[in-house]
């Protein structure tokens, strides 16, 4: 029987059929843009599922103000290609405005101050779904995430309350002031998303190619460089051949030694990798259920 | 797997297979999860170093591979799974998705959940216990939510010393109580998930078994054949008009196959209006599609300009689907609040219709450890199973269950709370 689709084809039209379902059951949703390689491929796969018509959705992001310069690049060329509207919602006018507390100390990161930011800008602009690229295979956490998220009017996950997902029937009713997050696809893995942006030639930042940069190796973390990473007393700035696998904020996210500077590598590298792609996360090793802590509080 | 001799070409095969396990904490249901994705190497160093270190901090003399599969803090705490898991492994010839599910009866809508999607069942029987009615429930929710394969894992072969009477009883028991059930492919394979035998690499253990390992049947069982390619039925989900002058009079209608196959030519018929019309063409992303067919998501454009919105269905004229509102189908009810309201009125969702109901009759519960027909007991509450009838205030176009998974169920929504209370399965 030819009637048979393969895995990437299969998980893509699971994606597809998921934000079809969000653009005709929500008022104003919103996909949330945050520059890296997920989200990238949310803006591919709704433009392939509303064709010829514009993607129905603005892009949100959440600007920490520690995003690589690439990140913000990156961004603006995208929105600008598709054509879409792109809001962003700023963590640092959320600490000045007092909504949100400026981490101390040495291992300081804007990751817990993102969530006010967000749920403002989710009140101002009256957001009633989001998209998001999070997948289950990324973190305990979201293995037991829904396709179609409820949060109260506060912005809150109760993972003891969650509605049951059955067949492909997504339930979307809320009241005034509820909100959806939506994960078009949560079941892909890594492998799964690069293998797709492989076969449809899904153009990346620069940052997730093998290059060369100014690192510090910090708690075992290869950290680039910055405006926002500085080397401390004892550390030595060294050129390494790096890429990254997420793309968070500058202060956090670990890079890789690797010279996989084609995509064909990189797939090679990923199948091979013995260590999950947030395994290098520092916001995720503060404790086990760090990742289920942010999320009750309204996370990505 | 070894990934080193990962290639694209391979990849590009690879089929989706996506499976559910049930058993109860003692059933080694999280070990052998944790078996599967251990000796298939999908475990992540990160996250093994995790477990190691979780596993100490129990007091765990061995690394405890069930410690993988669990998720939430509460979970960990009572060292048991609350919710439907989803975990994800591949080989190179499929990829798996796993809904890990509780087995214990106070979690039926759990297994229900996991049960929707997959097509294979994995159930697990504890050597030392044969079939129990925990055996029977799960069997039933498998038949009753049309899971086209079930695996029978025995489990626990060391302790009964590898016995192929055992085995041999507990299959043949097991043959008895299924004879009752809807359940075309159903195999035995004798497992040990602690030491590894037959889940992965073969028993070393157990000549006298002939059959293949766990993982062998989960490569290559025939799945292609799971998808409805007869009837033709396409659900609109939403209308694209881009308004823009390259695109002045399109309109595309958008949707995911539910059945059959489309092709450009085909003759069509809109439900509920019944215009006709012949396809103009099949198409995804604005590339021309050769045919189209579950569970591709696609868009279609039609000869005339006829109306079509979200909530309608496009089926070939000459294969129609029934039409009515009044509705016989098998409940599993999810709502720990209240239970099922005879002559109650919901919200129901079916494929990409939304209307409403009412209850009209509760014609039996069932008892989910044996199979009886309760029709004295209509009281339907969290976790129960039943056969109920409603009247719907528009008509919905369906088939029965057993003949199409997508246009067979439907789910109820309680009004006040929006909260999702019902499963249901459209009987023949």
């Amino acid at each position: 029987m030819a009637y048979n689709i393969n895995h990437l084809n299969e998980l893509e039209a699971e994606a597809i059929y998921v934000m079809r379902e969000v653009a005709a059951q929500f008022e104003k949703p919103a996909i949330l843009f945050s520059g890296g390689k997920d989200s990238i491929l949310l803006t591919h796969l709704a433009k392939k599922a509303f064709f010829p018509a514009k993607i129905p959705f603005p892009l949100v992001h959440i600007d920490t103000g520690h995003n690589f310069p690439e990140t913000i690049e990156f961004r603006d060329y995208l929105a600008d290609l598709l054509d879409a509207k792109l809001i962003v919602g700023s963590v640092q006018e959320a600490i000045d405005a007092g909504l949100a507390v400026e981490e101390k100390g040495a291992n300081a990161s804007r990751n817990v101050a993102q969530i006010p930011a967000l749920l403002k800008a989710i009140e101002d602009h009256q957001f009633d779904a989001l998209l998001g690229g999070a997948r289950r295979d990324e973190e305990k956490a979201r293995a037991k995430e829904r396709f179609f998220s409820h949060r109260d009017e506060f912005g809150q996950w109760d993972p003891k309350n969650q509605r049951p997902e059955l067949w492909n029937i997504f339930n979307g009713k809320k009241h005034f002031g509820e909100h959806f997050r939506i994960f078009p696809i949560s079941n892909w893995t890594e492998l799964d998303v690069w293998q797709y942006i492989a076969k449809e030639n899904i153009e990346l930042p620069k940052t997730y190619y093998s290059h060369v940069r100014p690192c510090v190796v910090r708690n075992g973390t290869i950290l680039a460089v910055s405006e926002f990473v500085q080397p401390r007393e004892g550390e030595e700035v060294k050129d390494m051949q790096v890429r990254f696998r997420t793309m968070g904020d500058a202060t956090i996210t670990g890079a890789y030694l690797s010279d996989a500077d084609t995509m064909e590598k990189i797939i090679q590298e990923v199948a091979s990798a013995r260590e999950t792609e947030r395994g290098n996360r520092a916001d995720d090793k503060r404790s086990e259920t760090a990742m289920e802590d942010r999320k009750k509080e309204g996370y990505f | 797997m070894e990934q080193e001799i990962f290639n694209a070409e391979s990849y590009s095969k690879m089929e989706l297979l996506r499976f559910t396990t049930a058993g109860s904490v003692d059933d080694g249901k999280s070990t052998l999860i944790g078996r599967l994705l251990y000796d298939s190497k999908s475990i992540f160093e990160d996250q093994m170093e995790a477990v190691k270190v979780s596993s100490e901090r129990r007091g765990d003399e061995n690394i405890n591979l069930a410690l993988v599969t669990d998720g939430l803090k509460s979970e960990r705490e009572q060292g048991i799974t609350i919710d439907v898991a989803y975990r994800y492994f591949s080989t190179p010839k499929r990829k798996f998705i796993i809904a890990d599910t509780p087995g214990h009866i106070q979690y039926t809508r759990n297994m229900v959940t996991g049960a929707s999607t997959a097509n294979l069942a994995i159930i697990l029987v504890d050597a030392r216990h044969g079939v129990v009615e925990q055996t029977k429930r799960h069997s039933l929710i498998a038949s009753l939510l049309g899971i086209p394969h079930v695996v029978i894992c025995i489990n626990k072969m060391d302790l009964v010393d590898f016995s192929e009477e055992t085995f041999n009883k507990i299959k043949n028991d097991y043959k008895q109580f299924a004879s009752k059930l809807n359940v075309k492919d159903v195999n035995f394979i004798p497992i040990s998930a602690l030491l590894g035998d037959n889940v992965v690499n073969e028993s070393e253990n157990m000549n006298w078994y002939k059959g293949t390992t766990l993982m062998y049947h989960l490569e290559n069982v025939h799945i292609a054949n799971d998808h409805n390619h007869i009837d033709s039925r396409f659900p609109v989900q939403t209308v694209i008009r881009p308004h823009s002058d390259e695109y002045h009079d399109y309109r595309g209608y958008a949707g995911r196959v539910a059945g059959g196959v489309f092709k450009k030519g085909d003759d069509v018929t809109i439900l509920p209006s019944g215009f006709t019309s012949k396809i103009k063409s099949v198409e995804f992303a604005g590339k021309p599609l050769e045919e189209a067919y579950s569970p591709m998501s696609i868009t279609m454009t039609l000869e005339d300009n006829v109306d079509v919105s979200r909530g309608d269905m496009i089926v070939r004229t000459g294969n129609m689907p029934e039409i009515s509102q009044d509705i016989d189908a098998m409940i599993c009810w999810m709502d720990d609040k209240n239970p099922l309201r005879l002559n109650g009125k919901y919200s129901l969702m079916h494929t990409t219709k939304s209307c409403r109901c009412v209850v009209k009759e509760i014609v039996y519960k069932m008892d989910v450890n044996n199979l009886h027909k309760l029709e004295d007991d209509k009281n339907i509450g969290l976790n129960d199973i039943g056969r109920i009838k409603i009247r719907t205030t528009q008509p919905l176009f369906f088939d029965a269950y057993n003949r199409n998974r997508i246009t067979g169920s439907f789910i109820l929504i309680e009004e006040g709370t929006n909260v999702t209370v019902g499963a249901c399965m459209i009987r023949s």
